[in-house]
């Protein structure tokens, strides 16, 4: 290659790069939902007219970015290019071909050139409700937990899809928030297309593929030397979740091979009874997750990236198919990349951190007025974390969301949406687990309804049975716990209620330790006490 | 005052040189001296002595002093600031060390978050609660304020900062804590409700800590410099430019000297907007690249653009969430870290990057040869053929050719088989790709489309890269002005006296109550003006502006409102303003939400008089050169004869035919094959796309 075209293409890849950055921002600033416009639960990418993903905004989940890389590919196997036109949008909200759950609305939008499809902008995020039984693990098959919309049209030749908006509308609690970020989905692919066609204007390029190619032929031999230099073997690894009824046990085997990654989750508990299964191409984003995130943490992400980890199971929790309920199919989720990471250990020793909460502690609120009292409706979610584990060498981040990309919303923000008030959300002293290097603090929320009003809530929390494990002889993070301010012990999963003149009390787990607490230094341990991180007197 | 034709002295205090810009009758004197970190005020008195002796004035004679610094950013981001005691809501100790809880990097397992500004063991939880309405729903804990108040008094402390859940919707329960703390403590206390009036707690905390933790040094560097001003005979006022570009009195500075953190940048834009001005330029892109960072602005209608909020000390490569986020108006621009000292390097895929990291000063890039030994992108410059290895800085610096080679070849040719041309080509091409990114991003945040505008570029370096970026962004003229080296300084000269006011106030516009309205709005005159007041005796001009979005959403547009008394049916042309608005910003307007207003700002300032203007001359009579050298062009890709002017040589109305490079002492301005450049009236060189 000429040396000046290569770089023009190394240019044009980071223009590429700022092009979607500016899709994500897009849908951050027309979003109604908090759960997109404060906690950024979204993500935004480019494809090649094969349906590959070139780049995505640094601001995604990777719940969403990886699965939103395979998700556009079944679009093209639903929509054949030749009945695509300028101007469409498609959407859907099918777990098993989407994001994993009904509440994840994915719009992909064709990019044409001169009269060719060239390639396409996809975004994904999660909105406030899609009606059936609510955001919860309560339902019996994905028939329960809300509308289906399959792989559609949302916009036909720059036209939206009027009986798609009605008959939304007419199916949940929120018509005019959901209503709204579908809009706001578009939005965000609309700008992107924008761009890129000024991109190409000006660079003279006819399409991507030369780009692409150049993109992931360099993605993929930085991956395959990164895996080269990986020991051969193979490592395993289970951690217990807490279920719905019953602790659900999930286990998997890392392979390193040839210039493979493979991970099999053989081993791990049938498909539940309840809404925390996770289709399959969820289960793979969160394991190419782990993976990257120890042997390419600055590669960019994009389908030469995620080719080089091969994800395996028969069916189970973690491979459900379909009708099983996958609403929370994110607790089980989150747990992939400790499963993960915790089997390559065994392969790094010294290189992985100690377990930590994992899954966020989300909950869905439901609140109304006190029968026969005045006040307000509302559906309010809020995303909240628990600690990180350990690092070797670093203390563990408290109340810091990993392995997913998202942020909390501030409660000045949440309160603005529903009659709650959170009288409490700071760190849980004392819940990070001992080590030479400790533990992320959990934190505290108390939530309760405002005067005259009650709530329900779909708790989906996780580690209140199993805490996070220490690594190395590092002691165990807090669990987690659920109850009223009266004492009264709550379920970790399912739809709860809190009566007026009550508070919801949460306490995040802490993550593990890292090192045997006798290595801790005597400075860090006095530091810990002097901000209150653990209780306890001087010595 | 402000507005008076007297002598004028603007001072810019930077991290390297302080500049000083005397203005007698509009002929300026400008003088750089080295900044004198532990007494800033000496290298402003060394400056004034040197500017005034040079204009042949007495001290005495000077009507006004305008003031910007980042004094108050670097004691942010070098932690040199008070002990801050942090009084906030039961139940919230954590708000500013749990951020966001999120990770701004998402694949780095060893991710380390900032500190945050206050320990937590120095935040101090008080019982007391004001709801999501503004209503109270549980009563402030007075005695436990008393007793904490000995507490604080006990501790050591250099300032107090109030920051209480929903004070931007009610800030009784703040201004009570203020009155029983500064009953029994010497201290300054600064409440969010003054400092940042604006919804999201993390942000409004921050900003509240951030100007109680600066409050004490400010505040004692700026008594100190006004009496050794007046110790010096200069008895006049001295007002600061604020990081929104307005002037504020500097008793106002002391007490919000977080306001202060932009203000070198600011007075570049507004040196940006004034050029604009005194060419009848409507829509300007400012382009100021020094030796660490370049800062890009959009300025429409001269007027540079404001935003709500921005981030402070990035910890993590300039990454977005990596720093403070402070709540307070600034003039909106993107700063990245792309300079002259900027250094390259290529990371695991064999991409060449460039920056954040800077050689500074020293040891500066490898070219100096002080001992860099890594490629800058001044390095690349000079391989280029931009920059006369024999005729840099006036003669000054000699710069060395072959340490540039070696430093490009061994960072960067070698790891990616490239000649030391390519590598050199491929380091100015990433550096100069990443600002035009910078400056397309900022563009597209803002609603506007950047090909098309007029660039201003300024600072040491910007000159060298303008053509480029230029033609980058579809860009098709571009001024580099005279005094571009004191650009900010100068800035200041020209910054109006003004002041914007803001507070949140949510209103669905189905209930738009117009009394309501009027009074609030006349508040927020009352407070703006008043400041404004505080300098000026002339004409005040005001803008009124609301900031809107669909019910529901949570981030909002501005739109500009009559500055009148608003009646009950206003309410509809607001909303047909802000659909408008939005279908521009974003494709569609959406069919169904509530529109609502949730904040509100007054902008005011004095008016000044209109500058001379000057259309821009794009004619000009073609000059020959009389030197000539080969340089890369990077449109073309190959090295073209290039022409080599010298830029006091050049009269008004001559017209250099590119490619030619323009020397001037401190930098030089490069004219791309896809460029011609014209002198203008006032010295200025337009770059003017060919055709």
């Amino acid at each position: 290659m000429d040396q000046i075209d290569e770089i023009r293409l190394q240019v044009m890849w980071n223009r590429l790069i700022s092009v979607v950055e500016e899709q994500a921002t897009t849908l951050v600033r027309t979003a109604f939902s908090t759960s997109v416009r404060e906690a950024g639960d979204l993500s935004a990418g480019v494809y090649d007219a094969e349906g590959r993903m070139l780049a995505q905004a640094v601001t995604g989940t990777p719940g969403h970015v990886n699965t939103m890389a395979e998700a556009v590919g079944n679009f093209l196997d639903a929509i054949p290019p030749g009945d695509m036109a300028e101007g469409d949008t498609y959407v859907t909200n099918d777990p098993w071909l989407g994001t994993g759950h009904l509440h994840d609305i994915t719009m992909v939008t064709p990019v044409f050139r001169a009269g060719a499809l060239i390639g396409f902008f996809a975004c994904t995020a999660h909105i406030v409700d899609i009606g059936g039984r609510g955001f919860g693990a309560d339902g019996k098959s994905v028939y329960e937990e809300g509308l289906q919309i399959p792989i559609m049209r949302f916009a036909m030749r720059g036209q939206v899809n009027a009986d798609l908006i009605r008959l939304l509308r007419a199916n949940v609690r929120e018509p005019n928030q959901v209503v709204g970020d579908f809009y706001s989905l578009a939005a965000c692919n609309e700008v992107g297309l924008r761009r890129l066609g000024g991109m190409l204007d000006e660079t003279g390029l006819p399409d991507l593929g030369a780009l692409g190619d150049f993109i992931l032929s360099r993605t993929g031999r930085a991956m395959r030397e990164r895996i080269a230099a990986l020991p051969r073997g193979s490592w395993t690894n289970a951690v217990t979740s807490d279920g719905y009824d019953d602790p659900i046990r999930l286990a998997a085997k890392v392979t390193v091979e040839g210039e493979r990654v493979l991970v099999d989750f053989d081993g791990s508990s049938p498909v539940s009874r309840w809404g925390i299964n996770s289709p399959m191409i969820y289960t793979k984003a969160y394991a190419a997750y782990a993976v990257k995130c120890v042997v390419a943490p600055d590669i960019p992400n994009n389908a030469a990236s995620l080719a080089a980890v091969e994800v395996t199971s028969p069916p189970n929790v973690v491979n459900a198919p379909r009708p099983a309920p996958v609403s929370l199919r994110h607790v089980i989720g989150h747990l992939v990349p400790d499963l993960v990471l915790g089997a390559l250990a065994g392969a790094l020793p010294g290189r992985i951190p100690a377990e930590g909460a994992g899954a966020l502690w989300n909950i869905h609120i439901s609140a109304r007025p006190v029968a026969g009292q005045d006040g307000r409706r509302a559906e309010v979610l809020m995303f909240n974390s628990g600690g990180m584990g350990a690092r070797p060498g670093l203390d563990g981040l408290s109340a810091t969301a990993f392995p997913s990309g998202v942020m909390t919303m501030p409660i000045e923000a949440t309160e603005q949406t529903g009659p709650i008030v959170v009288w409490r959300k700071e760190l849980r002293e004392g819940s990070g687990g001992d080590g030479e290097f400790r533990g992320g603090l959990g934190q505290v929320i108390e939530i309760a309804p405002l005067d005259g009003h009650e709530f329900e809530f779909s708790a989906m929390f996780d580690r209140v049975g199993s805490p996070p494990r220490g690594r190395a002889g590092g002691a165990a993070g807090a669990a987690g716990r659920v109850a009223l301010d009266d004492g009264t012990a709550l379920r970790p999963k399912g739809w709860q209620f809190v009566p007026a003149g009550r508070r919801l009390v949460l306490e995040l787990p802490g993550g593990g330790g890292y090192g045997p607490p006798e290595r801790r230094a005597p400075e860090a341990r006095a530091e810990d006490r002097r901000k209150g991180y653990v209780s306890g007197e001087e010595p | 005052m402000a507005n008076e034709q007297g002598i004028r002295v603007g001072v810019d205090i930077g991290g390297t040189f302080t500049d000083i810009v005397l203005d007698n009758g509009g002929r300026l004197h400008s003088a750089k001296v080295l900044t004198t970190p532990d007494a800033p005020e000496q290298a402003i008195l060394d400056g004034i002595a040197l500017v005034t002796a040079e204009a042949g004035v007495a001290p005495g004679e000077i009507g006004l002093v305008i003031h910007g610094t980042t004094l108050a950013t670097n004691a942010l981001i070098e932690r040199r600031g008070a002990r801050t005691a942090l009084v906030t809501t039961e139940g919230f100790r954590d708000v500013i060390e749990m951020r966001t809880e999120s990770r701004f990097e998402q694949y780095d397992l060893n991710l380390q978050l900032p500190t945050p500004l206050v320990p937590r063991e120095d935040r101090f939880p008080v019982a007391g609660r004001i709801g999501a309405e503004g209503q109270e729903l549980q009563p402030l804990d007075e005695a436990a304020l008393a007793a904490l108040a000995e507490r604080i008094a006990k501790g050591g402390f250099g300032a107090v900062a109030v920051g209480f859940i929903h004070s931007y919707a009610n800030p009784a329960h703040e201004e009570r804590a203020r009155e029983i703390l500064a009953a029994r403590l010497d201290l300054p206390i600064s409440i969010s409700s003054e400092v940042a009036p604006q919804m999201r707690e993390y942000e409004r905390f921050n900003t509240v800590c951030a100007n109680a933790y600066v409050r004490p040094l400010m505040e004692s560097y700026l008594s100190r410099l006004q009496a050794r001003l007046g110790a010096m005979g200069v008895g006049c006022p001295v007002v600061m430019i604020h990081s929104g570009g307005g002037l504020i009195p500097v008793e106002t500075a002391a007490a919000f000297p977080v306001r202060l953190v932009e203000s070198g940048p600011a007075g570049g834009a507004i040196f940006a907007a004034d050029i604009a001005r005194r060419f009848g330029l409507e829509r300007v892109v400012s382009y100021d690249m020094g030796g660490t960072t370049a800062k890009i602005c959009l300025i429409d209608a001269f007027q540079p653009r404001t935003a709500r909020s921005f981030e402070v000390a990035r910890t993590y490569r300039f990454r977005k969430g990596s720093g403070m986020p402070i709540s307070i108006p600034v003039i909106e621009m993107i700063e990245i870290g792309a300079g002259g000292g900027s250094l390259a390097w290529v990371d695991a895929m064999a991409r060449i990057q460039v920056g954040p990291e800077s050689a500074g000063s020293e040891p500066g890039p490898a070219c100096y040869g002080r001992g860099g030994a890594r490629p800058a992108i001044t390095d690349a410059d000079l391989l280029l053929g931009k920059l006369d290895p024999g005729n840099f800085a006036g003669g000054k610096i000699a710069l060395s050719v072959g340490r540039a080679e070696a430093a490009v070849a061994g960072e960067v040719g070698t790891a990616l088989g490239l000649d030391t041309r390519a590598a050199a080509f491929g380091i100015t091409e990433v550096v100069d790709e990443t600002m035009a990114n910078a400056a397309r991003v900022h563009a597209v945040e803002s609603g506007k489309d950047i090909a098309g505008q007029v660039m201003i570029a300024f600072g040491g370096a910007a000159p060298l890269h303008a053509a480029r970026m230029c033609e980058k962004l579809g860009i098709d003229r571009c001024l580099v002005p005279r005094g571009a080296g004191v650009g900010s300084a100068i800035g200041f000269l020209r910054a109006p006296f003004g002041y914007e006011a803001v507070a949140s106030q949510v209103m669905g516009l189905s209930g738009f109550d117009a009394d309501a309205v009027n009074a609030l709005l006349d508040g927020l005159k009352a407070q703006a003006e008043g400041f404004v007041r505080a300098g000026t005796e002339g004409a005040i001009t005001r803008e009124v502006t609301a900031f809107m979005r669909y019910a529901g959403q949570g981030w909002e547009i501005p739109v500009t409102l009559p500055d009148r008394a608003f009646a009950p049916a206003d309410g509809q042309e607001i909303a047909a303003a802000f659909r408008d608005r939005y279908a521009a910003f974003f494709g569609r307007a959406v069919d169904g939400p509530e529109i609502e207003i949730v904040s509100w700002s007054v902008r005011a300032q004095d008016i000044r008089p209109q500058p001379e203007t000057h259309p821009l001359d794009t004619g000009g009579t073609p000059v020959t050169a009389k030197a000539s050298r080969a340089v890369f062009d990077p449109g073309r890709g190959a090295n073209l004869p290039t022409a080599i002017h010298d830029r006091d040589a050049l009269p008004p109305g001559t017209r250099v035919i590119g490619p030619a490079i323009i020397v001037e002492t401190e930098t030089s301005t490069v004219v791309s094959s896809a460029f011609d450049a014209v002198i203008q009236a006032d010295g200025a060189i337009l770059l003017l796309r060919k055709g």
